[in-house]
């Protein structure tokens, strides 16, 4: 499965403009109920894929995304790292080993289950998973791309009523509730960046 | 040391370099070079932080056939080593157990028991007999 090496590469920079943009606003999400350092932490991972772009927008998709969560994994250097790792890697490992090569919600699926157990977290734990599983949803049903970012946005919103149970934030308890998830946010921010490339890339 | 006892490694994983570092000093006190051990602290750039690489690294130094325990702070310590431990993949992946212990605490209880040359669950059990059920 090859995917053109320009769609890789500009998913790749719309990915990396995005965190840097929202760097400080990710960072401000996080010191509330966190460590402060998730926008720090994204985009040194965003920028260590960038570094590698040339290189990797050469190679087959799912030998690419396994790269890219390599990379994330090695430069996040936060739990984002092996969860936005997990990601990628099996999104890369299920495509390959899928038959019907065009089924990404499937092999998305699979990729949230595996960091949903990286995590050992579910739906409702105010995580990154409480984007991409609205996000698989919403890619299931064939929803529009316009539509599956505003139901990524939309989601990550919905984190700020959640009680963290996993991660620093699950420290804070109640007092946890109110603030919206960094990593939800990063995760939406992503969904909306790579919907925004794709509508420009290949109009509806 | 490494590779001439046959005794479990130790690894302590912290956010901080300092908190690493400490611990595995007050582990060498009191197990001398009797068990293998290394450390990881921080992120790549030195700052707060966890390392995957650096853990996986860590692990490598510190390994025995015996296998290897596994100390670790907070939240994204254990998610990292986790994934350090399958970046270092079968079979050694199945030797290396991460402890439900307090770092201090449960590394210097658990080089004890390896320095005593008891296996992987032992020294793992004897660490997490620290932490409340």
């Amino acid at each position: 499965m090859q995917a053109e090496p320009v769609l890789v590469a500009g998913l790749i920079e719309a990915c990396r403009a995005t965190i840097a943009a929202n760097s400080d606003h990710l960072c401000g999400l996080d010191r509330a109920i966190g460590d402060g350092d998730h926008g720090t932490n994204m985009r040194r991972g965003c920028e260590a894929v960038s570094a590698e772009e040339a290189f990797v927008s050469l190679l087959p998709l799912p030998d690419a995304l396994e790269k890219i969560g390599l990379t994330l994994v090695m430069n996040i250097g936060g739990a984002a790292g092996p969860l936005y790792g997990t990601l990628l890697m099996e999104i890369g490992r299920e495509l390959r080993a899928l038959d019907d090569k065009q089924d990404f919600p499937s092999a998305l699926k699979q990729a949230i289950d595996a960091v949903a157990r990286r995590g050992r977290s579910h739906a409702g734990d105010k995580t990154l998973l409480d984007v991409l599983y609205p996000v698989h949803d919403a890619l299931a049903h064939r929803l529009p791309l316009t539509d599956i970012a505003r139901q990524a946005a939309l989601s990550a919103e919905l984190t700020a009523a959640m009680k963290a149970m996993r991660g620093r934030a699950a420290y804070l308890g109640d007092r946890s509730i109110g603030h919206v998830d960094p990593g939800a946010s990063s995760c939406a921010l992503l969904t909306a960046a790579i919907c925004r490339y794709l509508e420009e890339y290949r109009p509806v | 040391m490494n590779g001439k006892t046959p005794n479990v490694g130790i690894v302590i994983v912290s956010h901080s370099p300092l908190i690493a570092r400490g611990t595995a000093d007050m582990v060498r006190q009191m197990a001398g070079d009797s068990v293998p051990l290394a450390w990881s602290g921080g992120n790549r750039h030195g700052e707060l932080g966890t390392d995957a690489g650096g853990i996986l690294k860590a692990i490598e130094e510190a390994w025995s056939e015996a296998g290897v325990a596994v100390f670790v702070d907070l939240g994204g310590a254990e998610t990292n080593s986790e994934m350090a431990i399958e970046m270092l993949g079968p079979p050694r992946s199945k030797k290396v157990s991460i402890c439900n212990a307090p770092v201090v605490e449960g590394a210097v209880i658990a080089a004890a028991e390896a320095s005593g040359g008891a296996p992987l669950s032992r020294v793992v059990a004897t660490a997490e007999e620290l932490s409340p059920r």
